[in-house]
This record gives structure tokens, C-alpha cells and sequence, in this order.
């Protein structure tokens, strides 16, 4: 379960969080939305360990991920990036094996390239692109990757960074759908920040609305149109009318 | 005047912060040198990336540097009649300085521009960040094998630049000089004690730490886009230029004073 209470973080005089509260319970798959610029990345960080709140509680599992226990709730974590953060001096398939080649799994290379092949085939990857480097492929192609990197060593909760930034329709939706069927398949906990609503349809259980440094919504999916709440209404409109200014 | 004095008293705070951030940053690498794990694979790639590929370079710098040292040591010993000191002031002067701080300089502009860039450009897109979520110390990983292979081969880069260095000078004095070579080679070696050629490999050892320390710590503090990483590359060369330069006063002064 990932518990995240009263958290605030600045950055000099920009108040960034300003009080997030979030529960993301066990198996469960939680989007946050919100425009740009609302914070929704430096959440991410807070929960990855990446950046230190300035007050507040985050658990992932019962673990602070700032605290001297950090590595130990981190190998149980999966990540993507947004721009899928591949090693570029490293083949493809060293990338998805990295911890098993250099972390605490650390296994042989032959048994750690058969599970970097494995996970490959598992995001529709074939074998032969295993010994290619990062810029040898697509933007589509990168992320399926990452996403392989992601879930090589059986994590128990993902978080995704914007994952179909980029892509075309197309390639957005066969991520989203993999990354669904991946949460199932997993029953991990995942956590997504995106501001693509095709991705939030696809992939969310419960969705969360960051607006102005807090969540000002929550809910399950299905209750995502009949909300009242006027930020998360002019968000899905995508109009420029209401309260969410357009100057950021 | 408060304006004045406010803007002053603003460098002045951003000055210790990054010295501060400076010393913090050479803390968690040295108090990380000594505990596992150890990455071989980047230490090695570093040797090869570090050493061997900056032969070229230092070796061609350090050849036209005898060159051009033996005919000025000509021409200036002339005046006095004193043109035989040519081969042991050349053996002497790249031992001692030139080899090392040449050879310094040179590494500084191919390493640490390239260590600031390669980092510089892993921090920005997410990389950096990739490593710590994947239980791997950055520092670990990307500063402690590189500043290893520095403090290893900068100092033998050192060792043959100077020797190619003193084969500059022989070439020149020879063919152009009319010195016989068998009495340039004697001279050159008579003169020269252990001291000058282990004083300047040591002071090859502490460039190599500047250099790698100085590309690493910009690449890591590097802000975001193609900017950020042409400020990164730039910050890591001059400074590791200067601190050399610095560097090299000091040592010598403790070396050669007393």
C-alpha cells in the first residue's frame, strides 16, 4: 500500500506540494492527472526517494522511501520514465537486466540475458533486438523497454512517468493496454501520472486530480465524468474557460 | 550602495554554497571509494577511455613541446655560450613541469569535458535518476570508477609524454641543432635525478583526481537542456584547467623549496 499524508515540498519560494494526501491501496492502479506545472512529477520523486519532502509522511509498503531504509522498498520498485531513461552506453538487454547485474540480485550474465529476453518478448519485443543500443530504436520501441526494465525483477509496485508522451495513438494505446495487462498480470500497485485521459481510461482503477499543490479529487474511474469538482471538469473538457488559468 | 553591497554579499553566498557543495560532493566520493560494490566493468572502460585513448593527444602535445623547448634553450644559451645545457634542461623542464601540466591540460580538455558532457547529459534525461531507483549509487557507478582510472593513468600518461617529450628534443637537437645524439642522450639522462620524474608522477596523480573529480561534479550538478550541458562541459574544463595550474604552483613549492 502506498499511504502519502499532509506531504508539502518547496523549492526555494515555490510551494510546489502543499498538503498531498493519497492512498493507493494494495493491487490497485492509481492515475494522477492534473495540467502542467501542478506538481505531479515532484510527487513522483517524493515517492521514489528522488526528492525529500519538506514535512509530511510517505509509506510505500511501510517503508520511507527517504530514509535509511530506501534500497530495500527500491528493489521492490519499478519505474518508468518519461522518456524511458535507457542507458545509452549499454545493450538493450543489460538495460532490462541491470539488477541482476549489478544490484543485490546480481546473477550470472547468460541467466540474467535469458530474463532480459523474456521480459522483452513479454512487451513485444523479439530476441534479435537484445544486443541493439537504445538509439538503435524507436521512441516506441524505448519505452517498451523500459517498461521490460520495469517489471524485470517481479516488482511490487510500478509508478509510470507520463508513459505514452510521444508516442503516436497508436503506439500510446498498445502501451496502455500493456501496461494494463501487466498490472493484472503482476497484481502489482501502480501508480501513473499522465495527462493523456485515452491513458487514464485505459489503465486507471482510481483516479486522483493534483491541482494548485493538492488533491482536489479523488475517485474510481466510472465516477470520473459526474464529478462536480469545476478544475476536473474544465481538465476533461480541455477547455480554456473556468478556474485553471492557461498561463503557466 | 545597499544595492551594491546586497549584490556582493549575494556572490559571496552562492560562492560557499557551491564550495560547500563542492566539498560535500568530494566527501561522499572518497567515503565511497573503499566499500563495495565495485563496478570492474566501468573501471575498465574508464582505463581504456581515460589512458589509452589520450595518448595520441598527450603524446603529440608533448613531442612539438621538447621540439620547440630544445630550440628556445638553443637560442637563449647561445647568448651566453651555454647551448649544451640544451638536452638536460629539456630532460629537466618536461619531467618536472611541462610534462606533467601539458599532459594535465590535455586530459582536462578531452576528459573532463567529456566526463561533464556523458553525465551531464544522463542527468537530464532522467538517467541519473534511472540508477538510484535501480538500488545503484550514482556515485558509485559513475564517479568512483572514473576518478580510480584518472588517479591510475594519469600519471603514466605523464610518464610517456614525458619521455616522447625528451625524444622531441633529441630529434630536434640532432637534426637540426648538430648535437651528436649518443652525447645528447648521455646529458640529457646524466642530469635528471629519481626525484624529478617521481615528483612529476605524482603530481600526474593529483591532475587525474581534479580532472575526473571536476567532469564528474559539474556533470552531476547539471541543469536541464542543451544549454545546461554546454554550461556543464564548459564549467568542468576550466575549472580543472585552473585548479591545475593552482595545483602544480603548490606542489612544486612543496617539492623543489626546501
Amino acid at each position: 500500500m502506498i499511504d502519502v499524508s499532509n506531504v508539502y515540498k518547496s523549492f526555494g519560494q515555490n510551494h510546489v506540494l502543499k498538503g498531498v494526501n493519497l492512498k493507493v491501496h494494495d493491487g490497485k492502479s492509481m492515475v494522477i492527472i492534473g495540467a502542467s506545472g501542478q506538481g505531479k512529477s515532484v510527487i513522483l520523486k517524493c515517492l521514489l526517494g528522488l526528492t525529500k519532502p519538506n514535512s509530511g509522511k510517505i509509506l510505500l509498503n511501510g517503508v520511507d522511501p527517504n530514509s535509511a531504509q530506501k534500497n530495500i522498498i527500491l528493489s521492490k520498485v519499478g519505474m518508468l520514465f518519461q522518456g524511458g531513461a535507457l542507458f545509452d552506453s549499454l545493450p538493450i538487454w543489460q538495460n532490462v537486466a541491470f539488477r541482476y547485474l549489478h544490484g543485490k540480485q546480481k546473477i550470472n550474465a547468460s541467466e540474467a540475458r535469458k530474463i532480459a529476453i523474456k521480459k522483452l518478448e513479454r512487451v513485444g519485443l523479439e530476441k534479435s533486438f537484445a544486443d541493439n543500443f537504445p538509439s538503435q530504436l524507436s521512441g516506441g520501441m524505448q519505452k517498451r523497454v523500459a517498461l521490460a526494465r520495469a517489471i524485470a525483477t517481479q516488482p511490487e509496485i510500478i509508478f509510470f512517468d507520463e508513459p505514452t508522451t510521444g508516442l503516436d495513438p497508436i503506439m500510446a494505446q498498445v502501451i496502455n493496454n500493456l501496461i494494463r495487462e501487466l498490472v493484472v498480470e503482476l497484481g502489482v500497485t501502480a501508480v501513473t501520472i499522465t495527462h493523456d485521459i485515452q491513458s487514464v481510461r485505459s489503465i486507471a482503477d482510481e483516479v486522483a486530480f493534483l491541482h494548485n499543490g493538492v488533491i482536489q479529487w479523488t475517485g474510481y474511474l466510472n465516477q470520473l465524468d459526474k464529478s462536480n469538482n469545476k478544475y476536473l471538469k474544465q481538465f476533461m473538457a480541455g477547455s480554456t474557460d473556468g478556474p485553471i488559468g492557461t498561463l503557466r | 550602495m545597499i544595492g551594491l553591497t546586497a549584490q556582493t554579499g549575494r556572490i559571496f553566498l552562492t560562492f560557499c554554497s557551491f564550495i560547500g557543495e563542492l566539498i560535500i560532493f568530494c566527501v561522499r566520493v572518497f567515503a565511497n571509494i573503499l566499500t563495495p560494490p565495485f563496478y570492474m566493468r566501468a573501471f575498465f572502460s574508464s582505463l581504456i577511455h581515460i589512458g589509452w585513448l589520450s595518448l595520441p593527444v598527450v603524446g603529440i602535445t608533448a613531442f612539438f613541446t621538447g621540439g620547440a623547448l630544445a630550440l628556445q634553450i638553443y637560442a637563449g644559451g647561445a647568448r651566453f655560450n651555454a647551448e649544451e645545457v640544451v638536452p638536460s634542461i629539456v630532460a629537466i623542464g618536461m619531467v618536472r613541469e611541462l610534462g606533467p601540466v601539458l599532459g594535465g591540460l590535455m586530459v582536462a580538455a578531452r576528459v573532463a569535458s567529456s566526463i561533464a558532457a556523458e553525465i551531464g547529459t544522463m542527468k537530464v534525461t532522467e538517467q541519473i535518476d534511472a540508477l538510484s531507483t535501480l538500488s545503484t549509487d550514482p556515485i558509485k557507478y559513475l564517479v568512483v570508477p572514473r576518478l580510480i582510472a584518472a588517479f591510475l593513468t594519469v600519471p603514466l600518461l605523464v610518464g610517456v609524454g614525458d619521455s616522447i617529450g625528451i625524444l622531441g628534443g633529441y630529434v630536434v637537437g640532432v637534426t637540426q641543432l648538430e648535437f651528436n645524439n649518443t652525447i645528447y642522450l648521455i646529458n640529457s639522462i646524466n642530469y635528471l635525478e629519481l626525484w624529478d620524474i617521481l615528483s612529476g608522477l605524482v603530481k600526474g596523480a593529483v591532475f587525474g583526481c581534479i580532472i575526473a573529480l571536476m567532469g564528474c561534479f559539474f556533470g552531476m550538478r547539471c541543469e536541464k537542456g542543451a544549454r545546461g550541458v554546454g554550461q556543464a562541459t564548459k564549467s568542468a574544463v576550466v575549472s580543472a584547467s585552473v585548479l591545475i595550474l593552482a595545483a602544480n604552483y603548490f606542489l612544486t613549492e612543496a617539492f623543489f623549496t626546501s
